[in-house]
């Protein structure tokens, strides 16, 4: 029996040799650079030095857990990774849904060309210069923002010295950066309506704002709650791109702007802080692991032909 | 719907809808113009100009003095120019090679192992070491620090547009294939000469999206080279931007001899603007013509196979 299962495989090896050769470059690059770094977790129980490298480096238990708990730093990071997500989500979200639906309702296909074009311009360029933007913006000498709040007869604000302020920029550029892009898979949703819905609603006499609440909202929920849940997913992700160039190092707005992946960062490349930098990878990793697998339980509760895996 | 509009006459919840959505559309899509007509303005006014009245909607005291200031060095601008375009290049080439054949392979009915195959890369996506075992792996491990190569392996392989490559050659009618087997054409020939020519804008689209992740990518640059004359075009718009700022605040505390405040007429804030629209250009207006591309790309990704 056993022996006609390794006898089975063979055959199959032979059978799908070419299928397997065709493979093989992916293979080995997915090991290489995505199985193996996997490896590199035990770095979080290990007091790493250069000579001993992942392996030779001498463990130290939980060490590198304790100082980054007891530092305050981990509850900071995770709340702000957390609570950012939550508001990306939830308002890119409603403004992507908005922005689709009024796009469709726009009459004069010129315009509706020209405006999603404009909207899709954020998505194309690099976090770097989405940075230089917001300077450009809130720069306290020469930022248009305070030239228009002098201008209005007001007092310069201090943007870069003023950290209250710095989670509405960031939520505002990561708005401003995917509206186009997020739209267009509700857009996509939309156009997927039958439109004899819509002739039915007319005919009970429903008026345009009817429609729209009675009939397309509920029609894109189901791609709005996939969606969403989708995004649930990456909750404990900070977006490295967005917080390194919107706020550098400048440590004046960490209370409120420092996350998961820019403190890995610090800790790694500032502090050649090996040890902890690989225990705040691993207590992401793990965390991401953990919702991912929920969300993807809850999708299936929800539409089995979602799920990811 | 527009058609059913025409036949009844505009009625007044018809035309509050409309105003609503030509002037919510057209106000967003003027913020997502208005921080680019700044940077432009910007790096066509007088340093003086901007240094008195700050970053405007309009040039101030036209000057093209902060793009001469750019070009008074092409060399160091086409340098990372040509690094850039060689890298996004070869990414987007060997990107889309190796991304084809594995979705082809995942896609093949007849490849009864593809399920563990797909979930050996799905994986990935699920669990990761996390930055520092990849930067080991980088640095130490691969010694490719200040390599090219440290640029241009990270991006080469996605799993997310694995998928969208999988769901568009799914697409294809699997009895096309057979026959082309039955005529006696090996994998390899099905793949280049019949499958390829059928997937030409998932190509296009998947192309473009390697693309873009190579051209505005400056984080490997960031971790990993440390030589200038290596830099791709974001990370030396980066470092210079960075650069023109420690040198600024250099000359305002006082710590630069007076000799070199003299021969700093230099122009800081245009220069920052000059370079941005010069690293930026590009993409812009090319941006127009690939839209349609990304957008496909988009839709297709959401229906997961």
């Amino acid at each position: 029996m056993k022996g006609n299962r390794v006898k089975g495989f063979f055959k199959k090896f032979y059978l799908y040799r070419v299928f397997l050769v065709m493979l093989l470059p992916a293979v080995l690059y997915t090991l290489i650079f995505s199985y193996y770094p996997m490896t590199g977790i035990v770095l979080a129980f290990k007091k790493y030095n250069y000579n001993g490298g992942i392996w030779g480096s001498p463990w130290n238990g939980l060490e590198n857990f304790e100082f980054f708990f007891s530092s305050g730093q981990a509850g900071l990071v995770t709340r702000n990774t957390v609570l950012y997500n939550i508001v990306f989500i939830i308002l890119n979200a409603v403004v992507q849904i908005a922005v689709a639906i009024l796009l469709t309702e726009l009459t004069s296909k010129v315009y509706r060309k020209v405006t999603q074009s404009l909207m899709f311009l954020p998505y194309f360029i690099s976090w770097v210069i989405v940075g230089i933007m917001a300077f450009n913006i809130f720069s306290s000498d020469y930022g248009f923002m305070n030239n228009i709040i002098t201008a209005l007869g007001g007092e310069k604000v201090l943007f870069y010295t003023t950290p209250e302020i710095w989670p509405f920029i960031i939520v505002f550029f990561n708005l401003w950066k995917n509206i186009g892009y997020g739209s267009v898979m509700y857009l996509a949703a939309i156009m997927g309506i039958d439109t004899s819905i819509y002739e039915a609603a007319t005919i009970d006499g429903a008026n345009v704002f009817q429609r729209i609440f009675h009939v397309t909202i509920p029609m894109i929920m189901p791609t709005t709650v996939i969606l969403l849940l989708l995004s649930v997913g990456g909750i404990f992700k900070g977006n490295f791109d967005l917080f390194y160039n919107l706020v550098g190092s400048n440590g004046l707005l960490y209370n409120l702007t420092d996350v998961i992946d820019t403190l890995t960062f610090r800790a790694l490349i500032s502090s050649n802080n090996f040890g902890m930098a690989s225990a705040i990878g691993l207590y992401q990793s793990l965390l991401c692991f953990i919702t991912v697998v929920a969300v993807n339980k809850l999708v299936s509760l929800y539409d089995k032909d979602y799920t990811l895996f | 719907m527009t058609a059913l509009r025409h036949k009844r006459k505009m009625s007044g919840d018809v035309f509050v809808l409309n105003l609503i959505a030509y002037t919510f559309c057209g106000l967003v899509a003027l913020l997502c113009l208005v921080p680019f007509i700044i940077i432009v303005s910007s790096s066509l006014s007088s340093e003086e100009a901007v240094l008195q009245n700050g970053f405007s909607l309009l040039p101030q005291d036209f000057s093209l003095q902060a793009y001469e200031t750019v070009f008074r060095e092409p060399m160091v601008v086409f340098r990372a120019y040509a690094t850039t375009i060689l890298l996004t290049l070869a990414g987007t080439v060997l990107g889309l090679l190796l991304q084809t054949m594995t979705a082809y392979v995942l896609s093949r009915k007849a490849f009864t192992w593809r399920h563990a195959f797909s979930f050996f890369f799905y994986f990935t996506t699920l669990f990761s070491g996390g930055l520092v075992p990849y930067y080991l792996l980088i640095t130490t491990t691969l010694h490719l620090r200040d390599n090219y190569l440290a640029l241009l392996l990270p991006l080469l392989f996605s799993v997310y547009n694995l998928l969208i490559m999988k769901s568009y050659i799914m697409g294809i009618p699997d009895s096309l294939i057979e026959a082309a087997k039955i005529d006696g054409c090996g994998e390899f020939r099905i793949l280049f000469q019949i499958v390829v020519p059928l997937i030409k804008p998932a190509l296009a689209t998947v192309g473009l999206f390697i693309a873009l992740a190579y051209w505005n990518d400056w984080y490997n640059a960031m971790l990993y080279i440390k030589d200038e004359n290596k830099y791709p075009l974001q990370y030396f718009l980066y470092q210079q931007i960075n650069d023109i700022e420690a040198y600024k605040k250099l000359i305002s505390s006082g710590n630069v001899s007076s000799s070199v405040i003299s021969s700093v007429s230099l122009p800081t804030q245009t220069l920052k603007m000059a370079l941005t629209v010069v690293v930026t250009g590009p993409i812009v207006l090319a941006y127009p013509f690939v839209q349609k591309y990304f957008v496909q790309g988009i839709t297709i990704g959401a229906v997961k196979e």
